[in-house]
């Protein structure tokens, strides 16, 4: 039984510790942003690295989730004669829950693995002592340009998958499941307004912030050799990945009572 | 009178995890002086030399760069003491996403010069001054090792550095190539006046650059002097290293 405490106690005092380097690696960064200058040059780069090349993923992902969710939708709907809600369902899901959730872990797992992998690579091979040793502050160097990018391009990733799930939806049930198009438009714009917009936008910065200072975090805490290098990425990605599911449903709660259901 | 050292290190204690890699290391070096640190590998000489330039925090004790304890000072506030104070490391520590020329150029641009012209002739110069000019636009995976300690060596010197650090600038290079590297530091000490600490296990590379060598024995100072009182010296732990004699060959 004491044994079962201590272990119990160890791991939450190596949570606790967990947490305690993240919270330290934002503030550091927050005081980076502010007092340091902003290399705007490793910015702009980032932002195509995180934002232009992630699009893909991002509209592929919107796309076939609005597509099977309104098919999925309108299978049950049917029954109840409820064809022309189907759209406001496909909108509201895609704003609140789904857009967000599936654009966070598609970029956690293409942008926050690369991040992690190269800034562990450059932990290994002594190029973040060799930018230190240069008079440069990795954080200033390695960490703001990509928590500026992802602050940027998270909120607008999650509204084109948005955007795109909603309009694969309308395909589907428009053209493939003859809803008929005005009743379908009608009611996806009588249950869905600038609240939800407001909603998916706050957990897209979120998200962001989790994704890039939890790979950051794993990347610079890499450890020596090839099995440290390998495994800071997949930890970057499953610690981001449950980080994101977790903290959604507490930031649904919250954000439902700030902008709750409309209709 | 003497004047004060550039370097000074005052009961330097380190340990890392269990280990206690350094146990109360002094020495000083003087402005202008070229120290080489030897001792056996995994000894603590690179520990030693990452707390010069504060790469490493001491477990307890003082480091001392121009008058300042950068023990004390924060990360961001030791940078203007790391533009004075230049490292090569091991393995060169190029930036591999980075050509030869954006590598060397670093530190000039962090410094805030903008002038394209005025950079490419200091990237050129250094460049020549470690015997690889013309070789701007290759990437690092594109150069052996010896290529990338002197690329390396070209992104210390390029800012005119006061201090420069080697860190086994000869270890895992062909006895000819070696032989530059120990030709470059002493011209570069001639040339510049640098104050030099080199850290080695090359006895042939520390009696061709150094004016002083301390030997690090078991975490601490074992002895501190110039090439010839090493030499002369009938201390058998000494002897053994210089001569290079295992345990085994000297039971044999």
């Amino acid at each position: 039984m004491t044994a079962f405490f201590q272990y119990l106690g160890l791991n939450c005092l190596s949570f606790l510790h967990y947490l305690g380097e993240l919270f330290f690696l934002a503030y550091e960064t927050t005081v980076s942003i502010f007092k340091a200058p902003i290399r705007w040059r490793l910015f702009f780069i980032q932002l195509q690295e995180v934002g232009y090349r992630s699009q893909l993923v991002v509209i592929v992902t919107g796309g076939f989730t609005g597509a099977v969710f309104a098919a999925q939708t309108y299978f049950q709907f049917h029954r109840l004669g409820m064809d022309t809600a189907v759209g406001a369902v496909v909108a509201v899901s895609m704003f609140r829950e789904l857009g967000p959730v599936l654009t966070g872990l598609m970029v956690s797992g293409r942008v926050g693995a690369a991040m992690s992998a190269e800034i562990g690579t450059m932990k290994v091979t002594e190029q973040i002592d060799a930018l230190r040793a240069l008079g440069v502050y990795p954080i200033d160097y390695l960490v703001v340009p990509r928590v500026m990018a992802m602050m940027v391009s998270m909120p607008m990733l999650v509204c084109e998958c948005v955007g795109i799930g909603i309009v694969a939806g309308y395909f589907v049930g428009v053209h493939m499941l003859d809803i008929p198009g005005p009743y379908y438009l009608h009611y996806m714009e009588k249950f869905t307004g600038l609240r939800d917009i407001k909603m998916t936008m706050v957990k897209g910065f979120v998200f962001a912030l989790l994704i890039v200072f939890i790979s950051c975090h794993q990347g610079l805490n890499a450890k020596e050799g090839a099995e440290g290098v390998g495994r800071a990425p997949t930890e970057a990605v499953v610690i981001s990945s449950l980080a994101i599911l977790i903290i959604n449903f507490f930031l649904s709660i919250l954000l439902n009572i700030l902008f709750p259901l409309g209709g | 009178m003497k004047s004060e050292p550039y370097i000074s290190i005052r009961n330097l204690y380190k340990t890392l995890g269990q280990q206690e890699v350094l146990c109360g290391v002094d020495l000083d070096v003087q402005s202008g002086e070229t120290l080489v640190v030897i001792g056996r590998s995994g000894g603590g000489k690179s520990v030693l030399l990452k707390h010069i330039i504060g790469l490493m925090k001491p477990s307890k004790g003082e480091v001392f760069v121009e008058g300042v304890n950068i023990a004390d000072v924060s990360e961001r506030d030791l940078a203007p003491i790391r533009k004075k104070v230049a490292i090569l490391f091991q393995s060169g520590a190029l930036f591999d996403s980075m050509s030869v020329e954006q590598n060397v150029a670093f530190p000039l641009h962090e410094a805030g010069i903008k002038d394209a012209n005025i950079i490419d002739q200091k990237v050129a110069e250094a460049l020549e001054v470690v015997d690889l000019a013309g070789e701007q636009k290759k990437m690092p995976e594109k150069l052996s090792g010896g290529m990338r300690k002197r690329v390396g060596l070209a992104r210390a010197i390029v800012s005119n550095p006061a201090c420069i650090l080697y860190d086994e600038p000869t270890t895992g290079l062909d006895p000819i190539v070696a032989d530059g590297v120990n030709h470059l530091i002493r011209r570069l000490q001639k040339r510049f006046q640098v104050t030099s600490i080199v850290v080695t296990h090359d006895m042939k590379s520390a009696f061709h650059v150094a004016d002083q060598v301390a030997y690090l024995y078991e975490g601490s100072i074992y002895f501190k002097g110039t090439p010839k009182e090493l030499q002369a010296s009938e201390d058998p732990n000494i002897k053994n290293f210089i001569e290079g004699r295992s345990e085994e060959s000297q039971q044999a």
